[in-house]
C-alpha cells in the first residue's frame, strides 16, 4: 500500500480520536510516515468529532483527508457528510447500531457492524470505537492484526494494565464479527 | 534521542522549548494553544523551571520582559487574540532590545473569531504588533518536525540579535500529529553584557529601558537597531524551493497551506501543468531574493493564504510587480482545499503571459 488516507467520525466522547491515535502509532511502530489531525466543535462531549489519519510510504502532503479511502462513520450525520466524499472503490465502516440506514453508493464496499450495541452486551460499554476498529483491521491492510498489542502498549500506560486488555478484547472482537 | 516520537505540534513546540533552554513559561490559555500551557505545567517543575499562568496575557508579555532582563531564555505563547493584548509588551521588549521567544497557534478572527485555523494575523506578525519602527523574526513551521527546529532555532536566533522571535503557527500544525526527531545538538551560549544580574558591587549598574526623552538619543538606537535588522535580511532568510526546476507557476504558501499546496503540486503536474513552489520559512525576513529570481522565468504567482490576501503584499513587493500574482484564499476558520489552488492554476493558466 502506498498511501491510505482514513477519516473516523462521529460524537465526541465516542472515542474517534483515540482510535485514530492508535492506528498512527502503529504507523510510526512500522516505519511509515503518518499524520493524525483532529477536528471538533469546542464542546469535549456531546459534539461532531472527526479524525483524519494517513499512512503513506512517501512524505504526507496535505494531512487533512477530505476524500477518505476509507470510512469509519459512527453516527448518522458523520456517514450524510462524508458517503459522497469517499473515493470511488474505497470502503466504508458504519455502525450499524446507529446508524439505521444502509450505503447508498454502489462503487464503495460497505461494512456494518453494530459496534455500540456488541459493547454494551459485552460489558466494554465505551469501546465500540475499538470494536469497529476490530472490523476495519479485518477488511483493510491498514496493519497487521499481530501487532495490536504493540500499538496499545504506545497509547495505553502498562499501569492501566486493565484498560490495555479491554481495549485489546474490544478489538478482537470486532476483528472475528460475522 | 534518534529515535521518532509522535507528538501533537503544541506539544512538540514545548519540548523543543525546555532542550533549547527554556525554564521560565508565562501564558493565558486560549484555544488553539492550550496544549502548550498544558505540557509546560506539567514538565516545568520535573525540571526545577517555572510555570506560570498569569493573570492575563498582558501579565504574561510582562513578566517576559523581566525574565529576559536577567538574560535567560523565557517564552510566552497564545493565540491570535491573546497577541493582540501582548502588542504592547512586544513593543517594549523591541525597545528594550530584549531577546524573547513568542507563540501564536492562529485562529480565525478578526475579534475573538472563531477557534478553527487560520493565518490572519500575517499583517501583525510582520508588520505591527506594537507601536514604533521595530521588526521581530517570524518562523512559520509547516510540519510538526520544524515545530521542534524552528522553535529551537528561534531562542538562538533571539539571543543572537537580541530581537523577538515570534514563531507563526496555525490551529492545524499546533493540533496534528507526527512523528518527531527531538535530536536538536548544542544550545549556543551569547555572552549578555547587558543583562540585569546583580553588580555584586563591582560593575557599573546595567539599566534596561525602552524610554529616551532626548530625540538625538532615541534616533541613534532607532538606526542601530536597523542595522541589526539588515544582518539578520542578509544572513537569515529560510525558504524551501519544491519542484521549481522547470516551473511555470510558482504557488507562495506557508505554514498548512503550503501542505495543501504540495498536494495540488502533485496533482496538476499529473495534468501536465508545471506548477512549483517557494515556501517561506521566514516570513520575515521574507524571501525576497529567491521571489524576484523566481519572476525571472515562471509566467504568474498565486499566494495560497488562509486569510483575505496578507502575504500577497511581500509576493508583490519581492517581485515588483514583474507578474501576475493571483491569490487563493480560504477564511474563518476554512482551509484551502487543493481543488481551490487547482482552480486557482488554471485561472493563472488563463492570464499569465
Amino acid at each position: 500500500m502506498s498511501t491510505k488516507q482514513v477519516l473516523f467520525a462521529g460524537f465526541g466522547g465516542q472515542g474517534i480520536l483515540f482510535t485514530g491515535k492508535f492506528l498512527a502509532y502503529e504507523g510510526l511502530l512500522s516505519g511509515r510516515e503518518v499524520s493524525w489531525l483532529p477536528s471538533y466543535g469546542p464542546e469535549m462531549r456531546g459534539g461532531t468529532a472527526n479524525c483524519s489519519v494517513i499512512l503513506s510510504d512517501t512524505p504526507v502532503g496535505s494531512p487533512i483527508v477530505t476524500n477518505p479511502d476509507i470510512l469509519i462513520a459512527m453516527n448518522l450525520p458523520s456517514l450524510d457528510k462524508y458517503e459522497d466524499a469517499t473515493v470511488s472503490g474505497g470502503q466504508i465502516f458504519v455502525d450499524s447500531s446507529l446508524i439505521e440506514r444502509k450505503v447508498k453508493r454502489s462503487d464503495v464496499e460497505a461494512n456494518y457492524i453494530p459496534a455500540t450495541k456488541l459493547a454494551a452486551d459485552e460489558n466494554l460499554t465505551g469501546l465500540a470505537n475499538m470494536i469497529i476498529l476490530g472490523k476495519v483491521l479485518r477488511h483493510t491492510e491498514l496493519m497487521d492484526y499481530k501487532n495490536v498489542g504493540r500499538a496499545m502498549a504506545k497509547i495505553v500506560s502498562a499501569k492501566r494494565k486493565n484498560l490495555y486488555d479491554l481495549n485489546l478484547k474490544a478489538i478482537e472482537l470486532g476483528y472475528s464479527y460475522e | 534521542m534518534s529515535e521518532k516520537v509522535l507528538m501533537k505540534g503544541n506539544e512538540a513546540i514545548a519540548e523543543a522549548a525546555i532542550m533549547a533552554g527554556c525554564r521560565h513559561y508565562f501564558g493565558y490559555p486560549i484555544t488553539p494553544q492550550t496544549e502548550i500551557a498544558a505540557y509546560m505545567s506539567k514538565r516545568m517543575p520535573q525540571i526545577d523551571g517555572v510555570f506560570l499562568q498569569a493573570e492575563s496575557e498582558i501579565a504574561a508579555i510582562n513578566m517576559v520582559i523581566g525574565v529576559s532582563s536577567t538574560g535567560k531564555h523565557v517564552m510566552t505563547s497564545s493565540s491570535s487574540p491573546g497577541i493582540s493584548l501582548k502588542s504592547e509588551g512586544l513593543s517594549y521588549l523591541a525597545g528594550c532590545d530584549l531577546p524573547a521567544f513568542v507563540v501564536n497557534v492562529q485562529r480565525g478572527g478578526p475579534g475573538l473569531g472563531g477557534i478553527q485555523p487560520s493565518q490572519s494575523d500575517y499583517w501583525q506578525a510582520t508588520r505591527a504588533s506594537g507601536h514604533g519602527d521595530f521588526r521581530r523574526i517570524v518562523l512559520a513551521p509547516d510540519s510538526v518536525q520544524e515545530m521542534v527546529s524552528l522553535t529551537f532555532k528561534g531562542f538562538d536566533l533571539a539571543d543572537k540579535y537580541r530581537m523577538t522571535t515570534l514563531l507563526l503557527a496555525d490551529g492545524t500544525i499546533g493540533q496534528m500529529m507526527e512523528p518527531v526527531s527531538l535530536d536538536m545538538g548544542e544550545v549556543t551560549k551569547y555572552e549578555k553584557p547587558w543583562a540585569v544580574t546583580g553588580t555584586k558591587g563591582i560593575r557599573k549598574p546595567n539599566i534596561v529601558n525602552s524610554l529616551f526623552l532626548q530625540p538625538e538619543v532615541l534616533e541613534k538606537y532607532n538606526i542601530e537597531r536597523y542595522e541589526r535588522y539588515k544582518t539578520v535580511e542578509e544572513n537569515e532568510v529560510m525558504y524551501e524551493e519544491y519542484m521549481m526546476d522547470d516551473a511555470e507557476f510558482c504557488i507562495v504558501a506557508f505554514g498548512i497551506a503550503a501542505r495543501v499546496a504540495k498536494n495540488a503540486i502533485k496533482q496538476a503536474r499529473e495534468k501536465g501543468i508545471k506548477a512549483g513552489m517557494i515556501r517561506p520559512i521566514t516570513l520575515w525576513p521574507f524571501p525576497k531574493a529567491a521571489l524576484a529570481k523566481a519572476a525571472e522565468k515562471v509566467r504568474a504567482f498565486i499566494s495560497v493564504e488562509l486569510s483575505m490576501g496578507q502575504m500577497i503584499d511581500d509576493v508583490e513587493l519581492s517581485i515588483r510587480c514583474k507578474k501576475p500574482v493571483i491569490l487563493c484564499s480560504r477564511v474563518g476558520g476554512m482551509i484551502p482545499t487543493p481543488e481551490n489552488v487547482l482552480a486557482a492554476l488554471d485561472e493563472a493558466g488563463k492570464i499569465g503571459g
